[in-house]
């Protein structure tokens, strides 16, 4: 056991970045050796399109996770209604941003540009956390959970709904699309102008390696997803590495106390509550919107549950164990899997149908067709796969990957103050 | 305990008082327009529908008939829950799931038992790929082997599925047990549809009608349904009460350290209530099939947060408060067409959830004992 | 509130039952609580004179810990009043008496165990800059934040070290042992900054000497202004520290006075042998 110990010890004397980095590293690289083994001369594309694709996915689940981090790690507020945060973020910024005068058959919008849309897709997001919060988190943790769940599909039935499709109050016309959804600005698209603008250049140099124009401007849209996770970070940590985290965290472990202490707790979980539904309403606009179109459909109450996964797998209670969480969820079980499903031609070609053929084989002692079987419907087989990874960790590490890290909170050095050099370091 | 709560809730009821006001004013104007609706009046104001609209007596009939329905076979499916929650003490996710389980196992029997002599092979009976279309009327052996498979082949499932997940975790706190749910929900769902396919598949149609009023018809499955429903909650009512083992369940439900003092074997009691939860929720979902006459392989999962409904309206821990807050939620599913477009009924059901939740978590019947 | 004063430290008298009847920092009147069929606490009142060392003793069962929680919002009273500092405070939660300076501590010593030590004394100072959620994030804002923070730092070693638990500063509180949890609770709520402190058993499972510096810093902090009511069953800690003593049974006072006039007192007796010391 005292290789891998000491593997452990050597990642975990590296600097938080410095992980979370060399975690990014590592899945580019085993998608790009995926990209050469199976891509032939379409490779150096393949491995941008993966790693592209990836890097989004990473981006996107590293936010959700850290902002249902503060809610559940922190403040230990059961929030399974992630979703209907995320629509309420998304449906917001495109309704502010749809055209005003969209084509035929298109549902009209405010027209405003992105850099209005966004933010008030994420205030919209928070003041409905708010409100749903404000009764509802006296609740104990698993029946704010099922009211966080039945929230979020009401508001995803109530975007649904043809009856606020199209709407025309006092003369101005906008709408939510209802079940076929809404185009409206598109984030993606942004980037693309900014990639194709100023950084032509480049462009021309990926051309040249052959890799395809949309696969670098998704590269350098899933760049700045990271970004965003970079920001967004920087802010959470400065939150809970200061006398409001340690009030969080005391909440989390024993309320009354916390209220024997002179704390208003009702004000620090709303607040808490509603950054992280800000942070998720974020998350819906650039993830589920990116090209410009959302939909209901796209806000189904599953996707809190991998965000759940990612934050568990990570280390509830960490926040650097929130990002290596979600980039080990979306890119090792969520991603990669599927991707090595789609490119095993060779055994797809005499993939059976369905699992009696399958099976079939296995009565001549021939396990070909289960296998070929098992390998085509890979991007089934993850989500047991997730399943079963959350109930082994649930009952064996229940730490996850980070959790068991003491991380005080506070916004200064904690080492006794008469030491040698006169004082603790600051952060 | 129910003074001292509503004592310590003092400085929360004048909040909740105008809570209940607001609903209680709701009801009375949500039945008067449904009075004025059946007289096919409406009464407009300033441009808008104020009250009325128009319902035949027929079609009320028909909503609550179908409200009934489903709210049967929910409340069986919630029961297993309910006992989840109030005896192992957290909110089971895979529940959903577990009804999916017991529906698949339920019609691939009964499909491959109606298709045997026909020229259908294994494969395709297995995947319903045949045109098949069972119903009472027509196929009635079939029908009920896969009833009793369906509950069976369940209880085989989840006994399984607690000796690998959930007994190691006996001492876990709620919230973990219910982590640990969800990864079994994911599990159980992609397998299914591993197996299965992620299709939507037509299983069944009504073998034969029976009209009882203008505008109101029967089908054999749904007798069937309200048959086999309504036996089994009396069972259940009859176990309970009347066997040792019932009395057991219903002491470890009101407290379980009584319980372990008191010398009932906590395992067995355990045992018992996966096998009796399991298997309605088996029979539930077979059911639940037998009645839309389609089965997918998130049907449960989609079904999941209605059966939480039901028992939590009905009080958690309460068989009974299961049974009759699944006919409850049915029915609020059911006949709030009556008022609001198509589209928002199931948030009704949802809405109703939250308010129970806020207002009387316990529900109408829970924290009564059962005794 | 904390302020040191001066030539009065060398004081002897401090405020006795006398004092309590013109100014009493706490009153309570005719406490009653029920839980369904029972009546823990069934019209208890008495005062505590600000300043003092009382001390609320009682056989098991007698309602001591009820009427802390009545007192402090952790239970709502089903009848009666509690006042603190002349205001009625009946029913308010914890936090709002906390932040008035009424604090306890709790008989099973409830550490936050997932936090350390120190930051478990960190967490109650009133207060501080950086519980502002706005304060902790902003560039600038963040500064007076730290600087703030590590005066809570310092006096969070000082509080450690003379409870002697400041070697486990860094440690999970869950990994103490009960006596340590209990110095942890003590200096936690001594942290707040408080005017009356309600000390549910706090000596249980502390070793003598310790027993004797926690007691002689109580006396410093009387001195400072602080008030102290005490439930122990300790009577030798009671009767030689107490000025002043109540005596629960059944819910309601039976007795009150100096240690003579409780230890002559034959209902106390009494109730004693009935139930057990």
């Amino acid at each position: 056991m005292s290789a891998t110990e000491n593997v452990r010890e050597q990642l975990e004397s590296l600097p938080d970045y410095g992980l979370v980095a060399l975690f990014l590293a590592g899945i580019w690289l085993i998608l790009t050796v995926l990209a050469f083994a199976v891509g032939g001369p379409q490779a150096p594309n393949l491995a941008a399109g993966f790693i592209g694709s990836v890097t989004v996915l990473l981006g996107a689940y590293a936010i959700l996770t850290l902002a249902l981090n503060l809610q559940w790690g922190y403040t230990g507020l059961f929030n399974i209604g992630v979703a209907g945060f995320m629509a309420v973020g998304a449906y917001t910024t495109a309704i502010l941003t749809a055209p005003a005068n969209p084509e035929a058959g298109a549902v009209a919008g405010f027209g405003l540009p992105l850099w209005v849309g966004i933010p008030g897709g994420m205030l919209m997001a928070a003041i409905v956390g708010g409100l749903a919060a404000l009764p509802a988190l006296r609740l104990r943790a698993d029946y704010l959970a099922i009211v966080t769940v039945a929230l979020s599909e009401i508001i995803r039935l109530f975007v649904n709904w043809n009856g606020v499709a199209e709407l025309s109050l006092f003369g101005v016309e906008f709408g939510t699309g209802g079940a076929t959804g809404i185009s409206f600005e598109s984030p993606s698209a942004v980037v693309a102008g900014v990639v194709n603008g100023v950084g032509s250049p480049l462009v021309s140099a990926a051309n040249g390696l052959g890799v395809s124009g949309p696969n670098v401007v998704n590269i350098v849209y899933g760049l700045t997803l990271l970004a965003v996770v970079g920001g967004s970070y920087w802010v959470l940590s400065r939150l809970v590495n200061s006398p409001f985290g340690r009030v969080l965290k005391a909440i989390r472990e024993d309320e009354q106390v916390t209220q024997s202490l002179g704390k208003d707790t009702r004000l620090f979980k709303i607040k808490a509550f509603m950054i992280g539904c800000a942070l998720m309403g974020l998350a819906g606009v650039l993830f589920r919107g990116s090209a410009g179109y959302i939909s209901p459909a796209q806000f189904r109450p599953t996707i809190t549950f991998y965000v759940f996964a990612a934050l568990i797998i990570g280390g509830s209670g960490s926040n650097t164990g929130s990002i290596l969480g979600a980039a080990t969820f979306s890119a090792l079980l969520f991603y990669l899997p599927a991707r090595l499903g789609e490119f095993f031609p060779s055994l797809r070609g005499q993939a059976p149908g369905n699992i009696i053929e399958a099976i079939a084989g296995l009565g001549s002692l021939d396990p070909g067709p289960l296998v070929a079987y098992t390998v085509s419907n890979v991007s089934t087989l993850r989500f047991v796969l997730i399943g079963v990874v959350l109930i082994y960790i649930i009952q064996n590490r229940p730490q996850g990957l980070l959790g068991h890290r003491n991380e005080p909170a506070a916004s200064v050095g904690l080492s006794r103050p008469r030491a040698a050099d006169g004082g603790g370091d600051d952060e | 305990m129910g003074l001292a709560e509503s004592v310590s809730d003092k400085r929360r009821l004048p909040v909740e008082r105008p809570s209940v006001g607001v609903i209680g004013v709701t009801l009375v104007y949500l039945v008067a327009d449904l009075a004025v609706k059946l007289t096919g009046t409406t009464v407009f104001a300033f441009g808008f529908r104020v009250i009325g609209g128009s319902l035949s007596v027929g079609g009320l009939f028909s909503m609550v008939l179908d409200g009934l329905l489903v709210g049967l076979a929910v409340g069986l499916a919630g029961i297993g829950l309910s006992m989840t929650y109030s005896i192992l003490d957290f909110a089971n996710f895979a529940h959903g799931d577990t009804v999916t389980v017991g529906a698949f196992l339920g019609w691939v029997a009964a499909y491959i038992v109606a298709g045997v002599g026909t020229d259908a092979t294994l494969a395709s009976l297995f995947l319903f790929g045949t045109n098949l279309q069972l119903s009472v009327a027509s196929t009635l052996g079939p029908v009920l082997l896969g009833l009793v498979v369906a509950g069976v082949g369940t209880v085989a499932v989840v006994l399984l599925i607690d000796r690998l997940t959930y007994r190691p975790m006996r001492e876990s706190d709620n919230i973990s047990l219910l982590i640990a749910s969800i990864g079994v929900a994911l599990a159980l769902r992609y397998l299914i549809a591993f197996v299965f396919g992620t299709q939507t598949s037509g299983v069944a149609s009504s073998g034969a009608q029976f009209r009882l009023l203008p505008g109101l018809a029967i089908t054999d499955n749904e007798i069937a349904l309200l048959v086999v429903g309504a036996a089994l909650m009396v069972g259940v009512h009859l176990l309970l009460q009347r066997t040792k083992l019932g009395k057991a369940m219903r002491a470890m439900a009101d407290n379980e350290d009584l319980a372990r003092v008191t010398g009932i074997p906590t395992e067995r009691v355990i045992r018992l209530t996966w096998i009796l939860g399991g298997g309605l929720a088996g029979i539930g979902g077979y059911l639940l099939v037998l009645e839309s006459e389609t089965i997918a392989f998130n049907f449960g999962w989609i079904l999941l947060l209605l059966i939480f409904a039901a028992v939590i309206v009905g009080g958690i821990g309460s068989i009974y408060g299961a049974m009759a807050g699944g006919v409850l939620i049915g029915l609020v599913d059911s006949l709030a067409l009556i008022w609001l477009p198509s589209g928002l009924t199931r948030a009704a059901a949802f809405a109703a959830l939250i308010v129970v939740l806020l207002l009387r978590p316990s529900g109408i019947f829970g924290g009564v004992s059962t005794a | 509130m904390s302020e040191t004063v001066g030539a009065e430290a060398v004081r002897e008298d401090v405020p006795t039952t006398s004092d309590a009847v013109d100014a009493p920092l706490l009153e309570v009147d005719g406490l009653r609580k029920e839980f369904g069929g029972v009546t823990a606490v069934d019209g208890a009142s008495f005062r505590v004179a600000p300043g003092s060392f009382t001390g609320l003793i009682g056989p098991n069962g007698a309602g001591k810990s009820t009427t802390f929680n009545c007192i402090t919002g952790i239970h709502d009273p089903t009848g009666g009043t509690v006042r603190f500092d002349g205001t009625d405070v009946t029913g308010l939660p914890p936090y709002t008496l906390a932040q008035r300076g009424l604090v306890r501590t709790f008989q099973i010593a409830r550490e936050l165990s997932e936090m350390t030590v120190l930051e478990n004394v960190m967490l109650a100072p009133p207060e501080q800059s950086g519980e502002s959620a706005l304060h902790s994030v902003l560039p600038g804002l963040r500064d007076d934040v730290q600087t703030a923070e590590r005066e809570v730092v310092e006096d969070a070693w000082a509080t450690l070290e003379f409870f002697e638990i400041d070697h486990l500063a860094h440690e999970n509180a869950g990994s103490l042992s009960g006596g340590q949890r209990k110095l942890l609770e003590m200096a936690r709520v001594l942290s707040t900054d408080p005017e009356m402190v309600l000390l549910d058993e706090p000596l249980a499972g502390v070793n003598p000497t310790l027993e004797e510096k926690l007691l002689d810093r109580i006396d410093t902090l009387r001195q400072d202004g602080l008030t102290f009511l005490l439930v122990e069953h300790d009577m030798d800690v009671i009767m030689s520290h107490c000025e002043h003593i109540i005596v629960m049974h059944q819910g309601q006072v039976l007795a009150e006075g100096d240690a003579d006039t409780i230890q002559s007192d034959d209902r106390v007796l009494e109730a004693y042998l009935g139930g057990d010391v």
